[in-house]
């Protein structure tokens, strides 16, 4: 592998609060290069806090601090507002979970569209902006792009605005992608689609994907290396396909307590949460 | 125990009429465990809704112990069936103690010896007692769920309506729930109405189940069958698929999925 795209090491999200020091992410270092790499865990685990510290969306009174944290030599700790602007969309991107809360009400799906891709690359006309969201919405398999084009969000359904966010996120070609739980407000059958999109989309782009969720299973199935993430800690990381050969007993229960269509298990299997995992 | 024919659900008239649930027909033995499975949009909750008076019921019958349900539901109805809803941080009074949401069903049907039943009902679904003056804010998704459970066992119903009750709680929360309902109907003899998105938790919970889509009923089928794979219906199928996770080597077109 050559050098890595992204570096973290030892990662800290703190929030000051009225109550007290909460620390969500608690020295999480991983290297990831051109590949799909799945965080997973619960909820609380501070693997969506992970991803937004990387993108420098933290939500105040967060304090981010880390040994390394950069994106392809660039410190993103000390960078200033001004490139972490250019890179925030322009080479790392973020698909966040619910079409409906993310997308902008008041707009079309295709203005929305225009209007990422011309904050980044600022010497496009109207019109090539205009073909290249047209495009974009094309790749993300709409059947119709001219009519989703003119759409407002809340006249698409689910899978549709996802698509359509995944659209406005690719459309200027960024070297990672971050997925927040981008299938957790859809439905089964829709997801599979908007995955099969996304998986099309990033082997054909060669971008680096970092992909969030809770659903073991689903990140197993999807990408290539695993961090499991427990109390703020990556509690560990493994290949994939080895999933199956997981040693941490949190990862083992995690994949245990669900219930699957193949065999009948009763009563399920439940986790006894060891406190010295958290450490 | 139950039994709905040809239930119809519309909202609305003329060009924004929404025909959400459309002539579904089946039937739940006493003690058995009834699944409903579907998308989103596909009616499963508004039959819930429908059977316990959330929801208008614009043709066909609902029977409860082989008698038509009255409109307005009466006492006696919400002695029998109970429901339990999908969010528990949306379904318990934010400024009601357990203490409170749990005494209320008891005050509306003039029960007495509350202190007893409410103590009992926290043990059942595996609470202590210590619980019983919290706030929601004080529990986690977990025990919320158990208490939006308890509240409604506290009747002593014979039917229990679930509506997605485990979409909103992480995997091992979840595990922890269905234990529960599991044993729970062991223990009391209740029938169960199971709405979920989840195959894998439907065939975990109950021995039959009707696919839904778009407000019809696709399919009757069992959760052996749905185990070993076996669909006559390709929605089915395709569901049973989206279930086992995503696969790279899958080459079919989602225009099944299209509505």
């Amino acid at each position: 592998m050559t050098k890595p795209l992204l570096e973290v090491e030892d990662l800290r999200v703190r929030f000051h609060l009225r109550t007290g020091t909460v620390e969500a992410v608690r020295g999480v270092s991983f290297q990831l290069g051109r590949e799909r790499l799945g965080i997973v865990g619960e909820s609380g685990s501070g693997k969506s806090q992970t991803g937004r510290a990387i993108l420098g969306l933290t939500p105040p009174p967060g304090e981010v601090t880390a040994k390394r944290l950069t994106f392809d030599g660039i410190d993103l700790l000390t960078a200033s507002t001004k490139t972490l602007r250019q890179l925030r969309g322009g080479r790392i991107s973020m698909v966040m979970q619910d079409p409906k809360y993310s997308l902008n009400p008041v707009m079309t799906i295709g203005e929305q569209i225009i209007e990422a891709y011309q904050a980044h690359d600022k010497s496009a006309n109207r019109k090539e902006a205009r073909d290249r969201a047209l495009a974009m919405l094309e790749a993300v398999k709409m059947r119709d792009p001219g009519r989703v084009f003119a759409l407002y969000p809340h006249e698409v359904s689910g899978g549709m605005g996802q698509r359509a966010m995944i659209a406005m996120m690719l459309v200027t070609e960024p070297d990672l992608l971050i997925a927040d739980e981008p299938t957790s407000a859809l439905d089964v059958t829709v997801s599979m689609e908007v995955l099969r999109i996304l998986d099309e989309l990033v082997a054909e782009r060669g971008m680096s994907l970092i992909f969030i969720s809770h659903d073991l299973k689903l990140v197993s199935s999807f990408c290539d290396r695993v961090l499991v993430m427990y109390a703020g800690r990556v509690v560990e990381e493994l290949e994939a396909k080895h999933l199956r050969e997981a040693k941490h007993p949190y990862t083992q229960g995690l994949m245990r307590c669900l219930p699957t269509l193949a065999d009948d298990v009763r009563p399920l299997p439940t986790l006894n949460r060891d406190p010295a995992w958290a450490r | 125990m139950l039994d709905i024919q040809k239930l119809k659900v519309v909202y609305g008239t003329g060009r924004l009429r929404v025909d959400a649930v459309k002539d579904v027909s089946f039937h739940v033995g006493a003690g058995e465990s009834y699944g409903l499975v579907g998308e989103s949009g596909s009616g499963k909750s508004t039959v819930l809704r429908a059977i316990c008076g959330l929801a208008p019921i614009s043709g066909g019958r609902v029977l409860v112990d082989g008698k038509e349900v009255k409109d307005p539901r009466d006492k006696a109805f919400y002695r029998t069936v109970q429901m339990v809803f999908q969010d528990p941080y949306a379904s318990l009074h934010p400024r009601h103690t357990v203490d409170r949401t749990l005494s209320e069903p008891l005050a509306i049907h003039g029960e007495k010896d509350v202190e007893a039943r409410i103590l009992q009902a926290l043990r059942e679904v595996g609470l202590g007692p210590s619980f019983r003056f919290r706030y929601p804010h004080q529990l986690s998704g977990g025990q919320r769920q158990r208490i939006a459970i308890a509240r409604a066992l506290i009747l002593r119903p014979k039917v229990l309506l679930l509506d997605e009750p485990t979409s909103a709680l992480d995997a091992s929360v979840q595990a922890e729930i269905l234990n529960l309902l599991d044993e729970l109907r062991r223990k009391m003899g209740l029938t169960y109405i199971l709405v979920s998105h989840d195959l894998a938790v439907v065939a975990h919970l109950c021995d039959r189940l009707l696919v839904m889509r778009h407000g019809e009923g696709v399919e009757e089928t069992t959760a052996a069958s749905l185990r070993s794979g076996k669909a006559s219906n390709a929605y089915t199928q395709e569901l049973i698929e989206a279930s086992r996770g995503f696969s790279r080597d899958e080459t079919k077109a989602a225009s099944a999925t299209a509505p």
